[in-house]
């Protein structure tokens, strides 16, 4: 196999000194993590790389020499750095050198305890691979390779591949904190040697936020006591309670600002970046609403919101006067049983009468109440979005009624239907064996079950027609409804943090690598140049998504035809802990 | 080193693929597809324009000219973004990796990088394309459970689809390459 050597970009201006690293057998291949210069005494550096191998479980050791050749050919040098083989004895051990200003390097690799064989790899078989050390380190793999065994020494085979480089230079943070303006005992080049960095700005942020955390913490529990409270669990206000989706929402954001404010710290990357998502989503969010709430509490809107809100009540209920007319009358030249049209038509009308008297009772009160409910954009736009769609289940909540009749009637029609069917045809359902069942039924059985069905089939028209026209009025109210829920979910699930990361700083979340072939001589190594390839958009929204409140219907296609058809009430917005119906 | 030889792909377009030997062990492939034709450019800009300017004379509103001036450009520059390949890389490197990168008419380059761990072959198959036999050649993935079977088939040079000359070729360089990884034992 080829041996691959990986050198990190920054050292490649670096004055002579050995090379410390890890090697990696099973890939052939030797991860260059810094250069040490001269003087060095060899006791200390060897106390250094132990170290740091202690506390990061990593194998440093002195991989070879580094020699960056000035204008003067130094060969007292040269047979210098052949001697340090003898003192840090590694196998194989590496001697690169670069002529200063050329693109020309050399690379020879000696294996002591191997004698030399013929076809021994010489100059062509070996790779110098260079890589951006900060980004390697910062950078972060998808999909995630199996985290290392913490408690056995080195990571051997759970890191295959290139990961293993990365997995190298991210844990070997203990190597880069001394800078060049230490007064350490060995001078190390490495991409943090020209100073440490550090942000003024994070360095607080991480000393706010622990009193920050623990104030937000006790303030959230005091909340959440209060909301579990048994006031709650009473029958009216918890049955309100599942139906609104504002509480839901509201209950939602509740365990997100536990979850973020939550005094432990994230045990891993993962959980790191959900807490930073949802940080980012609340503080949008609440941004949203805060825009919202000046535009509507700005130039008297509240008003006129509510000015036009009896009016549309009132048109509403209007057109649902008209439609029933039309169906009491001979709708699109059917023909409908007068009796079962009048009686039907009457009983609606007279529930639109009352839910417009009812409006007009509130009217005085819904710009007080409109002010009120505006003042909760400031909790979020999401919370805007959920009261708007429970303000329209309250405001359509007649045309929810009427479906629920037509509903059930022509389900009880059809019901009837069914079974007198089958005994028209002589059979009967088994309900014991849950099959149909051939029966002798008597004459005058017969003649009465015909007689019924012979009924329900010349009402059925009336019937279906009013179920047809309450169920699509009901179905474009469920639109609208859902409409609202997809924004909702669409602000609560997007990570925006992890979207702005991979919008500024590309190579934090890396797809992979690629590499590109650099100027080549034949007789010298191949150069490539390792680069992080960035994550794709989708991959990121897909793998970063925050769960949302879970309200997706739950039917297919092809299900909700069938209940349609047969007149099985829909609900299409299960929310989580429901029983089904 | 680096030649040229010119082949043809499956439609019959005139395709240059470009060798580059960089060593014994790194070897890079180089296909360029035919460029976008001013004819056929010509063609769709001249037909959007004329079905807008047909428009206007039924409906006499301006905004459907400056409609159709915008949806022209908005279309061109993403059909160069997004859809048309310029030129399409394979990297062959002995014991890192297989490298296939795609670059677009607007400069835009998406690269993919499989290891050579996860090679298991690189093979030229079959496949019916419409009312055509076509091959392509394609990278076998090891599958992590079984030792002998397949995870995934990654197809090559998918937008250029040469014809088999090509493709034995490329095949035949791949394939010394992979040899000369397998023969060369581990060093110790």
């Amino acid at each position: 196999m080829v041996l691959k050597a990986f050198f990190p970009t920054c050292c490649t201006s670096a004055d002579s000194g050995l090379l410390v690293g890890r090697w990696v057998p099973e890939q052939n291949s030797a991860v260059v993590l810094a250069v040490v210069h001269f003087p060095f005494i060899p006791i200390q550096v060897k106390e250094l790389l132990a170290q740091v191998q202690q506390a990061s479980r990593v194998g440093v050791a002195v991989l070879g020499t580094w020699c960056h050749r000035r204008q003067e050919p130094e060969e007292s040098l040269g047979h210098f750095l052949e001697g340090l083989g003898a003192i840090f004895s590694h196998e194989p051990w590496l001697q690169l050198c670069r002529e200063r200003g050329s693109k020309l390097w050399s690379c020879k690799t000696t294996h002591r305890q191997v004698p030399t064989s013929p076809n021994a790899p010489g100059e062509d078989q070996v790779m110098l691979i260079f890589y951006d050390q900060r980004k390697v380190l910062l950078s972060q793999l998808h999909p995630p390779t199996a985290l290392p065994d913490h408690q056995a020494g080195d990571a051997t085979a759970s890191t295959q591949g290139l990961a293993a480089v990365f997995d190298t230079v991210a844990r070997s943070e203990a190597l880069f904190r001394s800078d060049r303006f230490d007064e350490g005992l060995v001078r190390l080049s490495h991409w943090q040697s020209e100073g440490v960095e550090a942000s003024i700005i994070v360095e607080l942020a991480k000393q706010a936020s622990g009193p920050v955390c623990l104030l937000f913490a006790y303030l959230l529990s005091l909340i959440s006591a209060a909301s579990a409270c048994r006031v709650f669990k009473l029958w009216p206000l918890s049955f309100i309670c599942s139906k609104l989706s504002t509480c839901e929402q509201l209950r939602h954001r509740l365990e997100q600002l536990t979850f973020i404010f939550s005094t432990q710290k994230a045990e891993n990357a993962s959980q790191l970046m959900r807490k930073a998502n949802m940080l980012v989503s609340v503080l949008l969010d609440v941004a949203l609403g805060l825009t919202l709430l000046s535009w509507l509490h700005g130039k008297d809107r509240i008003g006129q919101l509510a000015d036009a809100l009896v009016p549309v009540a009132d048109w509403v209920a209007e057109e649902l006067q008209h439609l029933l007319q039309w169906l009491m009358g001979a709708p699109a030249g059917l023909k409908m049983n007068r009796a079962l049209d009048q009686v039907l038509g009457r009983f609606f009308l007279y529930h639109i009468h009352l839910w417009i008297s009812y409006i007009h009772l509130m009217s005085p009160f819904i710009e007080r109440i409109l002010w009120h409910m505006g003042l909760s954009a400031c909790l979020g736009l999401t919370v805007s979005l959920s009261i708007l769609s429970d303000i329209i289940a309250l405001l359509t909540f007649h045309i929810y009624c009427f479906y629920v009749y037509g509903a059930r009637l022509y389900c009880l029609k059809i019901c009837g239907l069914s079974s007198l069917w089958r005994l028209f045809r002589g059979k009967k359902w088994n309900v014991l064996r849950q099959r149909v069942d051939s029966c002798s039924y008597d004459l005058d059985q017969l003649f009465i079950g015909t007689l019924l069905f012979t009924i329900l089939v010349f009402l059925l028209p009336t019937t279906a027609l009013y179920y047809l026209v309450f169920t699509l009025l009901r179905l474009l109210v469920v639109t609208v409804q859902g409409l609202i829920h997809l924004l909702v979910d669409l602000i609560n699930s997007l990570p925006l943090y992890a979207l702005g990361l991979r919008l500024c700083r590309p190579y934090r979340l890396s797809a992979g690598v690629k590499f590109q072939v650099l100027e080549h001589e034949t007789g010298r190594p191949l150069r490539l140049l390792m680069q992080i390839n960035p994550l794709p958009y989708n991959r990121v929204v897909h793998t970063y998504r925050l769960p949302s409140c879970g309200c997706h219907p739950k039917h297919s296609w092809g299900s909700l035809c069938r209940k349609l058809f047969f007149g099985e009430l829909i609900y299409p917005w299960r929310q989580r802990g429901d029983k089904q119906d | 080193m680096e030649d040229e030889l010119s082949f043809s792909d499956i439609y019959g377009g005139r395709l240059a693929l470009l060798r580059r030997y960089y060593s014994p062990s790194c070897r890079e492939f180089c296909l360029s597809c035919p460029r976008l034709s001013l004819r056929s450019l010509t063609a769709v800009t001249c037909s959007v324009w004329l079905a807008a300017y047909g428009l206007f004379t039924l409906c006499e509103n301006s905004m459907i000219l400056s409609a159709a001036i915008f949806i022209t450009l908005i279309g061109l520059l993403g059909y160069l973004h997004f859809v048309k390949i310029d030129q399409e890389t394979l990297l062959i490197i002995d014991s890192l990796g297989i490298q296939m990168t795609s670059s677009y008419a607007s400069g835009k380059e998406s690269t993919t990088f499989i290891e050579m761990g996860k090679v298991k072959d690189v093979i030229i198959n079959e496949a019916i394309y419409m009312q055509k036999v076509i091959y392509y050649l394609c990278i076998l993935l090891n599958d992590p459970m079984e030792p002998n079977g397949i995870s995934q088939v990654v197809p090559v040079f998918q937008s250029a689809k040469p014809r088999l000359d090509c493709l034995i070729e490329v095949y035949r360089s791949c394939q010394e390459i992979l040899a000369h990884g397998k023969a060369t034992p581990t060093s110790p």
